[in-house]
């Protein structure tokens, strides 16, 4: 259970870079570095889960026997999910103005533009 | 750099990342075995100590407030860096679009689509409004109600026409809203100054456990920071509406 949980955080995050550095358009590429970025969100709230765990909300305690999960590691995600949003809103914002520019969102055209 | 190289250099690259993950993915506890002491702690002592029943809101506003401020001003770094960055340039003018051809017979936009936006975007309010005030006793908090509260405003785009809601669109409040949340933030860890406490300490009124006023500090760093994201997040959408729809390239 343990390598599929990490496998996927491990795939996921080198499939984004990947995609990153095989990128022909600016917005695939912002959109490939959120897809590496979630890697990140699921390690957190895997390594806070614990297996027959409810959420750490103690509204009704008696409906919710056993133990809670990690609160610590949701309040890191949502810090990541924020900052997550916060860079994906202004690599486009960029992205938009390298297509006013340069009239292109390939990254590879535009070196032979900077000159 | 050619393509070949760039994908050489990568699988490289890939090959030694891959060997350190698989170190570091490997040294972790199982999934699902336990969890950190802190963590245990945290879940037992927050109802108790803080009377609330989210602990992850007691985290994020109360016992990692301090995250939380820099968090919230990442946020507005990025909305003032954009509104930067997709300002009118040297050679550009904003200028709302005229229609070219006013002979020509628009047909009018449904009333289905205008009644839907308008019920959509109302209980959108709600939904955010909701998720802002119970942040203390259920999921959700400021940053996930600021959210919904400002896409009641991308619905109304939707559903009517954004030249139009641009030319009503209170500019000036979300820009205030965004200022003042971020701002407010500040104000209420100085309370705790005030109180001759640490800064941002919990110094207001606990209330009861469960009651919508409870948790002293912690609804109240809600109410701002979801005033901060509603307005941070309406002032993204425009500026980007802007760009395809105000801001045109000056004829020379």
């Amino acid at each position: 259970m343990s390598a599929l949980a990490y496998g996927v955080v491990a795939w996921l995050f080198v499939i984004g870079i990947y995609g990153v550095v095989t990128s022909r358009n600016l917005i695939h590429l912002v959109v490939c570095l959120s897809v590496a970025q979630s890697a990140t969100d699921i390690l957190l709230l895997e390594i806070g889960y614990r297996s027959g765990g409810h959420a750490p909300v103690f509204v009704s305690l008696p409906a919710h026997p056993g133990p809670a999960v990690d609160a610590v590691m949701q309040a890191l995600a949502l810090t990541d999910v924020v900052v997550g949003a916060a860079v994906t809103a202004l690599l486009l914002a960029l992205a938009v103005q390298v297509h006013k520019r340069a009239g292109t969102l390939d990254p590879d055209a535009l070196r032979a533009t900077r000159d | 750099m050619s393509r070949r190289v760039r994908l050489m250099l990568f699988a490289v690259a890939a090959a030694g990342l891959a060997a350190t993950l698989g170190v570091g993915l490997a040294g972790l506890p199982s999934f699902g075995a336990q969890i950190t002491d802190y963590a245990r702690m945290l879940n037992e002592m927050a109802p108790r100590q803080r009377h609330v029943t989210d602990v992850v809101s007691a985290i994020t506003f109360d016992y990692r407030g301090i995250d939380t401020l820099f968090e919230e001003f990442i946020l507005l770094a990025a909305v003032a860096g954009i509104s930067v960055l997709l300002r009118p340039l040297s050679d550009e003018i904003r200028q709302l679009p005229r229609d070219k051809a006013p002979e020509r017979s628009i047909p009018p936009p449904s009333p289905a689509v205008w009644l839907l936006a308008a019920f959509l975007s109302s209980l959108l309010v709600l939904t955010g409004l909701e998720t802002v005030t119970h942040g203390t006793l259920t999921p959700g908090g400021g940053f996930q109600g600021g959210v919904i509260l400002a896409s009641a405003l991308y619905v109304v785009y939707l559903g009517t026409n954004y030249v139009t809601v641009e030319r009503f669109q209170p500019d000036a409040l979300l820009e205030a809203s965004d200022g003042v949340g971020a701002s407010g933030y500040i104000l209420i860890g100085l309370l705790g100054l005030l109180a001759g406490a640490h800064f941002l300490s919990n110094v207001v009124g606990l209330g009861a456990t469960g009651s919508p006023i409870s948790g002293g500090t912690i609804p109240l760093l809600n109410l701002v920071v979801g005033a901060e994201v509603a307005g941070g997040f309406a002032i993204l959408a425009s500026e980007f509406l802007d760009q395809t729809a105000v801001i045109r390239t000056r004829r020379r």
